[in-house]
């Protein structure tokens, strides 16, 4: 809604909106939602209207056609006026299929309920009755029941609703399962409530929600199932008439007289689609995925709008040079500036480290580099990406592909959900070899083998077939760091690979990683929150806080003093071995939502040395000797430090 | 995997047991005298008791459903009396046209609901998928047997592209032809609801998928967008759809009893239909037994095909 319609309705300014309103915001539920009120609305009124009895036969009058006088739809075969029926017919259809609706709520509500607050033994074996009764395709029980019954109308309705009954069962089982082991359900038991007291006062009205929206998601086809057995004669019986019935006698007369079994079939369709759209509308609304965009399809490269470019640099040499970069996520009318303005370069055969707390934008900013951060809702908003000589934010999605796997690969976080569960490993890292390199499936899988012996996976040739979920941790980041090194790419970029290790296989994948970069002489920008890490392995670091880099410099220089207050607090946070105490696991205080960033420095709010002029202004990063910069107005030296402990 | 088909196989043994239960259980439970329901109020005593000794009522109820399972094992559904044959000879012979009305249902719903549900993914919000959603919500909301006579009055009545019924043209029909010609009609109006419940199932699966990690990787892999869409994700999403298209089988099924109706196809639905009408319970209850049989043994196949492309399902 816009901010314009929202200030001429202030009752929905205030807050959230409500639900009807959601509701109606959702153009084509909002369309059910008339269309059900004015078919249910005429039904109801349907006795008091000026029209014909809808049995009355009138042979004269038979199969006239709609738009003749006194007839709005024409008439049947028998002379019967079809408005009229039809709008008596709907009134038995909603009425029969709600009956039905309400029947199959009740049984399968109290069946779920049951079987859910008893559990064990109960729930099993009423479980597999309903199981059982899920067994069967749908229509075909209501059938047997119907022929059991007999055919009518009141039989057709039982059959219906007790083939519903399942989902029901089954829904509210679901529910009641996980409410029944509760505090305030035991909590009932202690004051000696009775179980079905429990039930009905505690159990009951938490789970109305599920049966309301089981039984807005059912209506629909019971309406539909009934139509379909008096359509089969096994419902309402002559001269009572549904719409199914109506469209079965219809039938009879179909190739002279189409329109006695299109208009019931029409009402049944929109009666049926109203209640689909507005059951539609409802789940979106009660689904809160849907509203944060959550659900969009992320497209293959970065959407780049750049409000800003800086100059294209003179050649440096390096191997990347990033230049300002901004990236930023657009959720619901907010802005989230996850990286703001970040700088930096990779020399070649350098590691660079990229460290901060998570949140801190190094994760957005390593993505953002070939375009990998999803949009919706992210953007790149400004900057430059140089490589080569050229603005890899300017790059073709072809270009950008060639690069993505080939001079740049990427090492992920957590391998069991970045490698996909259903290919083998050897399938994957032969596919990256071959989005590259012109070679056969064949050849390019004992590639992979041998790279696989690389990251030293014993039985390589035999592990190839493996799937991701048969392997260690340990294993599966091999497997993915194999898979980077697949094209001999100039640039890794590893984006926390070790954090959900255990120390020793930490350990072995550092120096793994390590032994790598020097053998193949690639650079490697390394991500990671834990300054331990880093010392490890990156020859210099960048220390980012809320979207922006704080301090520069060589990794030893900034591990022995560091400059930024920020800085010093997360090599506090490192363990020392023997020193457990010395571990404290968070900075106090919380980095600040990246939405709504304060003027000044972003550390302020946590900073021990805050005072006044740091909330002023934009803090510059300011050179402080040689490679090494810092976002502070104050840094740190080595005196003030030791009279700030 | 043989030795998990197996397995699979001898879990299906219960569910079959537990089917014939119900199936017995619902037809003894007809209210009222047995023999009365089938010959009608005015029956003679004779017949009456001639008919309860055949059904072996006078015995008790699980002795009857022993004897009962008994000769359905050896194949004897007992006879049906309208028709004056044997149930098991009529129930095959109709389950044979169902079952090309329904496979070829089956796999039309499957083809065009994944298509859709993939092309409405990958064109999330554009024009593609507003027109592939709102197909899907006619789809799913539209009564099928009324579907079908409307295709009935445009192909056949007015256009006269195709034959409005049966499945053989009476005279100088019967071949793979005429065959297709006459399925073409039923089929489509069948698979339209199936199809619309599997392109929704498909479309949000797929936007699940492409939300992974895998993908992300896939891409920073350097694939092209194809190859993510069709073989990273579809394969993942798959996955999730498989099952649905297990159950739609049984809507499937289910519907061919309105859609061989409309279109007079001599299947096991009009059977049933029939049968109903003329109270043959024994015939009912064979198409039943038969029918539900075969949605167990589709659920299987979806579970079997599951299982083959999910390595994680193994273990
Ligand atoms: S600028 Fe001020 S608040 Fe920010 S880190 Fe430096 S001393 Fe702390």
């Amino acid at each position: 809604m816009s901010a314009a319609t929202n200030a001429a309705k202030p009752v929905a300014r205030r807050g959230r909106p409500s639900f009807l309103q959601l509701l109606v915001a959702n153009r084509l539920s909002a369309f059910g939602l008339v269309l059900l009120v004015l078919i249910a609305g005429l039904a109801l009124i349907t006795p008091w209207l000026p029209l014909p009895s809808p049995d009355v036969t009138n042979p004269a009058d038979r199969l006239m056609r709609p738009m003749t006088d006194g007839h709005l739809l024409g008439t049947d075969q028998l002379g019967r006026d079809l408005f009229s029926r039809l709008l008596w017919g709907t009134r038995v259809s909603i009425a029969v299929g709600l009956s039905a609706t309400i029947v199959a709520a009740i049984f399968g509500s109290a069946i779920g309920l049951i079987a859910g607050y008893a559990g064990g033994r109960t729930d099993n074996i009423m479980m597999r009755g309903i199981d059982m009764l899920m067994a069967f395709p749908y229509i075909l029980l209501a059938l047997a029941i119907v022929a059991v019954l007999g055919p009518g109308l009141l039989n057709a309705l039982y059959a219906i609703a007790v083939v519903n009954i399942p989902f029901f069962a089954r829904n509210i089982r679901g529910v009641t399962l996980s409410l029944a082991r509760r505090e305030f359900v035991d909590a009932a038991k202690l004051s000696g409530k009775g179980h079905i007291r429990i039930l009905l006062s505690e159990v009951l009205p938490n789970v109305l929600p599920v049966i309301v929206i089981t039984m807005s998601t059912t209506v629909g086809w019971m309406i539909l199932e009934t139509a379909g057995l008096s359509f089969l004669g096994l419902g309402a019986q002559p001269p009572q008439a549904d719409l199914g019935s109506m469209l079965g006698e219809g039938r009879k007369v179909l190739f002279n007289a189409p329109h006695v079994s299109i208009v019931p079939g029409l009402m049944i369709f929109a009666l049926v689609m109203s209640i689909n759209l507005l059951g539609d509308g409802i789940r979106d609304v009660l689904d809160p995925r849907l509203k944060s965009g959550a659900l969009s399809r992320p497209s293959a490269a970065t959407a780049v709008r750049r409000e800003s470019v800086p100059e294209m640099p003179r050649e440096t040499g390096a191997a990347l040079d990033v230049r300002d970069l901004k990236t930023q996520f657009h959720v619901g009318g907010e802005v989230y500036k996850a990286v703001g303005g970040v700088s930096f370069q990779l020399n070649k055969h350098e590691c660079l480290g990229l460290v901060g707390e998570s949140g801190s934008g190094k994760s957005v900013t390593a993505m953002s580099l070939l375009g990998l951060v999803p949009t919706p809702p992210g953007r790149i908003a400004g900057g430059r990406v140089i490589h080569e000589g050229k603005d890899l934010l300017e790059a073709s999605e072809a270009e950008l592909r060639r690069l993505r796997g080939g001079a740049f690969a990427y090492v992920f976080q957590d391998p069991l959900s970045t490698l996909h569960p259903l290919f083998s490993v050897g399938d994957q890292i032969t596919e990256a070899i071959r989005a590259h390199q012109p070679l056969s499936y064949r050849e390019a899988w004992k590639k992979a083998v041998e790279l696989l012996s690389l990251v030293r996976i014993p039985n390589a040739a035999e592990r190839a077939h493996s799937y991701p979920h048969q392997l260690s941790g340990g294993m599966r980041q091999r497997i993915s760091i194999a898979m980077a090194l697949a094209n001999d790419a100039e640039i890794l970029i590893a984006d926390e690979p070790t954090t959900a290790l255990d120390v020793t296989v930490q350990a072995q994948i550092l120096k793994l990683m390590a032994a790598l970069q020097d053998e193949k002489g690639s650079a490697l920008l390394f991500i990671t929150h834990d300054f331990g890490v880093v010392s490890e392995i990156s020859d210099r670091v960048a220390v980012m806080y809320a979207g922006r880099i704080v301090e520069t410099g060589p990794t030893d220089e900034v591990l022995f003093s560091p400059a930024h207050p920020y800085t010093r607090k997360l090599i506090d946070c490192v363990p020392v071995l023997g020193e457990p105490e010395r571990r404290l696991d968070a900075i106090a205080g919380l980095p600040p939502a990246v939405n709504r960033l304060p003027e000044g420095c972003a550390f302020a709010d946590r900073c021990p040395h805050v005072e006044a002029a740091c909330r002023k202004g934009d803090i510059a990063l300011d050179d402080l000797g040689p490679g090494r910069a810092v976002r502070c107005i104050k840094p740190l030296t080595a005196g003030r430090e030791e009279a700030a402990q | 995997m043989l030795v998990y088909f197996l397995k699979r196989l001898a879990m299906v043994v219960p569910v079959l047991f537990g089917l014939t239960v119900i199936v017995f259980l619902i037809m003894a439970m007809i209210p009222g005298d047995a023999a009365t329901a089938i010959l009608g109020a005015y029956a003679t005593p004779e017949n009456v008791a001639r008919i309860n000794q055949q059904l072996g009522l006078d015995r008790s109820l699980p002795e009857q459903y022993f004897i009962w399972l008994g000769n359905l094992l050896q194949g004897d559904l007992g006879r049906s009396y309208s028709l004056n044959r044997p149930v098991l000879d009529e129930v095959l012979e109709r389950f044979n046209a169902t079952l090309v009305l329904a496979g070829a249902a089956l796999l039309l719903c499957t083809v065009f609901g994944l298509l859709a549900g993939i092309v409405s993914a990958v064109r999330q919000f554009g024009w593609t998928d507003r027109i592939v959603t709102f197909f899907v919500l006619i789809g799913i909301s539209m009564p099928s047997f009324w579907l079908g006579l409307i295709l009935i009055l445009v192909f056949a009545v007015n256009l006269r592209w195709l034959p409005p019924s049966g499945m053989f043209a009476i005279y100088g029909g019967g071949g793979p032809l005429d065959l297709l010609a006459h399925l073409i009609l039923p089929a489509v109006t069948l698979a339209v609801v199936a199809t619309g419940v599997i392109a929704r199932l498909t479309r949000a699966a797929m936007l699940e998928v492409l939300r992974q990690d895998y993908i992300r990787t896939a891409r920073a892999k350097g694939l092209t967008e194809r190859r993510v869409i069709y073989r990273h994700a579809f394969k993942a999403a798959l996955v999730s759809v498989i099952p649905v298209i297990g159950i739609q089988a049984g809507f499937v099924l289910g519907g061919a009893v309105y859609i061989e109706t409309v279109f007079q196809w001599p299947g096991i639905g009009r059977m049933l239909v029939q049968a109903i009408s003329t109270r043959d319970l024994l015939l009912v209850q064979g198409g039943v037994l038969v029918v539900a049989a075969s949605y167990v043994l589709f659920n299987l196949l979806a579970d079997v095909a599951q299982h083959l492309l999910d390595p994680r399902l193994k273990s």
